[in-house]
């Protein structure tokens, strides 16, 4: 099977690990401001793993659609140097804010423009609207097999089997391939990848920018998300006491506290 | 009439809590439009659980019963309710932001065509256009957003324990049969089996020692398994618990991770040790009655929300203070 294609979905996100202190609500703009470098959504940087751990064993190739009115090289990059052989930038000016299902239309044209694949990856959800709709909606609009919330993926004969989390622990699942399969974090964090190795790779990498017209997504059929008012959450902060002092006089004032919580 | 129209999730023969919480919302949104809500169930036999739930208002509960839809088959659950939508046209179709909804409710959306707005934590009908306002954190955490879309059904999943279950009363409503028009082939995804899992029920947990990436190493929860045991002495229920990167990294299983996508909880102690504080993480475990970090950080977020704070690297202070502990139980 060396012409295995695996297409991941991966978003570029403000940083969600950032200090709070970076972090500003504008209720003008409607927007969470984030004094932080743009990152792959971590849900998705699993999802990437999760690929290049399928071409390790079978070959064949990634390809990376990232969709927003700019991408950055962030994402780029380092999809490239995790070991994507391409990365596909949909970047429009049309494309920014689009609801859930707007932006799975675009990604789903884009995917057709593609061609053949056998599977679509995409993270479980994105670390900035939480919302975890594009991926299945993706795959109930290319009418592909969806399996949601991936922990383990192999391929066995023609067929994807997966191990997808449920509450009572998991269940093995099996589907033709085609398929669309949400990953979630326990598929394992994305490899590390060296700047000397990054730059290596990005050498080879082919880079298109695809815009709304060259993937035919009807414009009129996308929507910005619909927001009406965008708030700071309830203050979370408490006054903390610090614990001063050598180890022993810290565990000694720990044991204190707990004594004093019984 | 308008109406509200909720999917329920049965569990030992009932509604389950989260889908009576569903039932005080529906009431809520029915009221603010002069409609009714109802309920939809779906299983191999849910005619127990329909007579159960008339008793919380509902204008009808819908049975949808079928052997295939015993368990919870995606492929074939999504299109028995696109199905039960087009026989019963709601103006507002509800679910709760469960296994089941997660999965549910995105694909619903593809199949009607409907915006939805997952893990709402307020809904109200806005009285000058007649739709669906829907609240729901943003960013993690960071930020709540309240949105609004064109078209119908006007489409939610809802975060458990936000709204309050109807109080019982008598039950007018009537219970309705709809046919569920489903066989083997539509099921695209195949279950092979479901493996459990032996897994921590964090929620129930009065103490919660918890460990992140800066632990460092995956022995590092080893000596916070020496900490929960020697705080065993004094409470009951002490749990370990855990950041999301602790998890992608492979040091503990997912069962433990506290947060957005992990477990939402509020215990009485929550130990947070080399815990930074990203606030999808902050958001499952602020709500703990007293917090304690543990941190080489003083700048950490985690800081910020604790109640205790101890600026130490803690491989020195969890011996001391599992020592301590010992000493005096």
């Amino acid at each position: 099977m060396t012409d295995f294609k695996i297409i991941v979905c991966a978003k570029q996100i403000p940083d969600p690990e950032a200090p709070l202190s970076d972090v500003r609500v504008d209720t003008e703009k409607m927007e969470v401001i984030v004094d932080a470098p743009l990152v792959i959504s971590p849900f998705d940087e699993n999802a990437l793993e999760a690929a290049v751990r399928l071409k390790e064993d079978l070959g064949g190739s990634i390809t990376v659609l990232s969709l927003g009115k700019k991408v950055s090289d962030t994402v780029l990059r380092k999809s490239i140097a995790a070991g994507a052989d391409e990365v596909i930038l949909l970047q429009d000016e049309q494309f920014e804010k689009l609801d859930s299902y707007s932006t799975a239309t675009a990604l789903a044209d884009a995917i057709r423009k593609i061609g053949e694949f056998d599977l679509v990856l995409t993270g479980r959800q994105a670390g900035d609207w939480d919302s975890g709709q594009v991926g299945l909606i993706l795959g109930e609009l290319l009418g592909l097999p969806c399996i949601s919330l991936a922990r383990d993926i192999q391929v066995e004969e023609g067929s994807v089997v997966v191990q997808k989390s449920v509450p009572e622990g998991y269940e093995r699942v099996k589907a033709p391939m085609p398929a669309l399969i949400t990953v979630s974090n326990e598929v394992g964090e994305l490899r590390y990848i060296s700047r000397t190795k990054m730059l290596k790779m990005m050498r080879g990498a082919k880079i298109p920018t695809w815009n709304a017209e060259a993937i035919g997504v009807k414009t009129e059929a996308l929507r910005k998300m619909g927001i009406v008012t965008l708030s700071s959450p309830p203050d979370m902060g408490r006054d903390c006491q610090f614990i001063e002092g050598s180890s022993e006089e810290q565990g000694e004032k720990l044991t204190e506290v707990f004594m004093a919580l019984r | 009439m308008s109406e509200v129209l909720i999917l329920g999730e049965v569990k030992a023969g009932s509604p389950d809590t989260r889908t009576l919480e569903l039932l005080g919302a529906g009431k809520k949104l029915a009221g603010e439009m002069g409609g009714e809500f109802s309920l939809l169930l779906m299983g191999e036999d849910v005619s127990g659980a329909a007579d159960g739930a008339l008793q919380y208002g509902p204008a009808h509960v819908y049975k949808m019963e079928h052997p295939l839809l015993q368990g919870f088959k995606p492929d074939l659950w999504v299109t028995a309710l696109e199905q039960a939508y087009r026989k019963i046209n709601p103006k507002v179709l509800l679910m709760s932001h469960s296994f089941v909804g997660m999965e549910v409710g995105p694909r619903i959306s593809a199949r009607l065509n409907s915006r939805l707005t997952t893990d709402c934590i307020e809904l109200a009908m806005d009285p000058e256009d007649g739709l669906l306002l829907r609240t729901k954190p943003v960013s993690g955490g960071n930020a709540i957003s309240v949105f609004k879309f064109q078209g119908e059904p006007q489409l939610a999943t809802v975060r458990g324990k936000v709204f309050a279950a109807p109080e019982p009363g008598d039950a007018t409503g009537e219970i309705q049969e709809i046919a569920a028009e489903i066989d083997e082939s539509m099921i695209k995804v195949a279950s092979l089996e479901i493996v459990k899992e032996d897994s921590v029920a964090l929620d129930k947990a009065s103490v919660v020692v918890a460990g992140g990436a800066g632990l460092g190493e995956e022995d590092g929860f080893e000596l916070l398994e020496e900490l929960a045991e020697a705080l065993g002495h004094y409470f009951d229920n002490v749990m370990i618990g855990c950041s999301r990167v602790a998890v992608d990294k492979g040091w503990i299983s997912s069962d433990h991770q506290v947060g957005l996508t992990g477990t939402m909880i509020s215990p009485d102690i929550y130990v947070a040790v080399g815990i930074s504080g990203a606030i999808q993480h902050l958001v499952g475990m602020v709500h703990a009655k007293k917090i304690i970090a543990i941190n080489t950080d003083k700048g950490c977020n985690m800081f910020k929300v604790a109640d205790y704070g101890v600026v130490e690297d803690y491989e020195d202070v969890i011996p001391a203070l599992v020592e301590k502990l010992e000493e005096l139980s």
